[in-house]
């Protein structure tokens, strides 16, 4: 089974977000970038899958040489390969355009990625990829496995949840809680420096959408404090002040 | 050119969500001077569906193939599609949820159409040019999307906007046909498990959330029973879930569930940055914790300094007595 897992490489979840003076990017001044913890759910699962029927698995990420150290990380957690699109990730179709570009070219039974990115919160990618190469996607999936040619998957909705069986090849995208993400070992950060990473020029820089600004939610005005013995009292102001129940 | 809504059905009524999106398409016609359709899928009653003309919309197509009962992706786009090219749709607005996201993306690439998800308030439209503000930073911050493409699809968040209701105007409802195949059915469920009883989550408008500082599972009942006196639904942050005291489609933050309801009560949660980036859409927030210095206070609108089993039951004691 050859399983493609498209990372990000994103912000890291304790960063304070801010931007630059004009509003017009996000301040990336001593922010450390991670794996997309989404993503990290579908490399993890995809190692797996391949650690059990054999297999391989390859990293692919749309981005500038900086993301480099987090796709060495995805090599040293398990991934064979890697695939890196020199592009800067601007707007969803354009990343959908050379993911589903380099997975036909690879011809994988599987396309797997975390349900969005944490920094632009898209939900998009995988819709687009499965579209573009005309195969199912079933998101965002909380379980995953295979048993020869089918894909069996369970698929959160509002509300509840749906078990879906589906022959390969899709497009599939997770969430917690598909399995428990690894870190890398001693072994696979040594043996990870000599793993292939490809770097392959775009295909096609259609972007159908462009940020224009950034803006910081408006900060709170303060918090009114209740005493504890006269907690009740919250409930009268809920009602009666902040008029929500 | 039209704009064209996309409603979301179960149990016989429209969703909530998708009252939100009628209300939005509605505005965006009249702001193009054009007017709103709708098209409905899925289980539900042609009177719930005339009612969307409260929201401004002036016909729903209704495909009532039974098959589209369960979401299947292929078969939704199908259907949205061909209505979306005998409407001649300019502009496709959609709920933000697993459902919209799904259909949204496949959309987008069929029609060549400029995709916004998680949108926040109403488009900027001068001339040529159509900016949506869209949430971004999971919560943290927002940013104002140029949609370039002629044709567009907007994904509201939920509870982002209100509803507007113009008492006794009614839609008309036409019945439509895909022409649906087998084939576009090949993902539909084996199974569908629905959650029962609970007040969904990514629906409610009021939400009690418990951390560690209750302490253990055998407290959970008072996150319950505040939120069964209340009317609200139940949630937990990350460290909750990790331990297994409760599933993981209740964690909310950063890496789990988003929410935006209007009252958001949490319980001993310390108020890490990635639990705010899940509620901090939410209009209303309180925070009852032991620890004076828990950062959550800073976000908070009301706090409560005290041991969760003390406070909780007083609120328990005082919403009860509230009428309702």
């Amino acid at each position: 089974m050859k399983i493609l897992v498209c990372i990000s490489n994103v912000p890291d979840t304790t960063t304070k977000i801010t931007f630059t003076p004009d509003g017009k990017a996000f301040n990336t001044a001593g922010v450390q970038f991670v794996i997309n913890p989404y993503d990290e759910y579908a490399l993890t699962r995809a190692i797996e899958l391949k650690e059990a029927q054999g297999g391989t698995v390859t990293v692919l990420n749309v981005g500038e040489a900086e993301t480099e150290p987090n796709i060495r990380k995805a090599l040293a957690i398990g991934a064979d390969d890697a695939i890196r699109v020199n592009l800067k990730p601007t707007d969803a179709f354009l990343v959908a355009q050379q993911i589903a570009h380099y997975a036909k070219e690879g011809g994988y039974d599987l396309i797997l990625m975390g349900r969005e990115s944490i920094d632009y919160n898209g939900f998009q990618v995988h819709g687009m990829v499965g579209e573009l190469l005309g195969i199912p996607t079933i998101a965002p999936a909380i379980k995953l496995d295979v048993n020869g040619s089918t894909a069996t998957l369970e698929r959160e909705i509002e509300g509840g949840k749906e078990i879906i069986e589906v022959a390969l090849p899709i497009v599939a995208s997770a969430q917690q809680p598909m399995t428990e993400p690894r870190i890398p070992n001693m072994r696979g950060i040594m043996t990870a420096r000599t793993k292939p990473l490809q770097v392959v020029e775009p295909v096609g820089q259609e972007a159908k959408t462009s940020v224009q600004a950034y803006e910081l939610p408006p900060a709170k005005s303060g918090v009114k404090m209740i005493d504890a013995e006269n907690a009740g009292e919250l409930i009268k102001l809920l009602r009666n002040e902040a008029k929500v129940l | 050119m039209s704009v064209l809504v996309v409603i979301e059905c179960a149990n016989g009524e429209v969703k909530k969500s998708s009252l939100e999106a009628a209300s939005y398409g509605s505005k965006v016609a009249a702001a193009l001077g054009t007017s709103a359709t709708a098209v409905a899928i899925g289980d539900v009653q042609a009177d719930a569906l005339t009612r969307l003309g409260e929201q401004g919309i002036t016909k729903v197509l209704l495909d009532n193939d039974s098959r589209l009962h369960n979401f299947v992706g292929a078969a939704y786009v199908k259907v949205i599609s061909k209505v979306a090219e005998s409407e001649n749709s300019s502009v496709i607005v959609l709920s933000n949820s697993n459902i919209g996201a799904a259909i949204g993306s496949r959309l987008a690439v069929k029609l060549g159409a400029s995709l916004a998800t998680n949108v926040v308030a109403l488009p900027q439209i001068n001339g040529s040019s159509f900016t949506v503000r869209r949430g971004v930073f999971s919560g943290k911050a927002f940013s104002d999307v140029e949609l370039s493409s002629d044709k567009k699809i907007i994904a509201v968040k939920k509870n982002a906007l209100d509803i507007e209701t113009a008492a006794e105007a009614t839609a008309t409802v036409e019945n439509f046909s895909a022409d649906l195949s087998d084939a576009d059915f090949a993902t539909a469920p084996k199974e569908t498990i629905k959650q029962s009883g609970d007040i969904l989550l990514t629906e409610a408008d009021l939400v009690v959330s418990g951390g560690r500082g209750l302490k253990g599972p055998e407290n959970w009942h008072l996150i319950e029973d505040l939120a069964k006196a209340l009317g609200a639904a139940t949630a937990c942050s990350k460290p909750v879930a990790d331990v297994g005291w409760r599933p993981h489609h209740e964690h909310v933050g950063q890496t789990g569930i988003t929410v935006s309801p209007n009252l958001y009560i949490a319980v001993g949660i310390s108020g890490a940055i990635q639990h705010l980036a899940g509620v901090n859409s939410s209009k209303v927030i309180v925070v009852i914790n032991k620890d004076p210095e828990a950062p959550f206070f800073k976000a908070a609108d009301y706090g409560i300094v005290g041991d969760a089993t003390e406070v909780v039951p007083k609120l328990i004691e005082a919403a009860k007595a509230l009428d309702k």
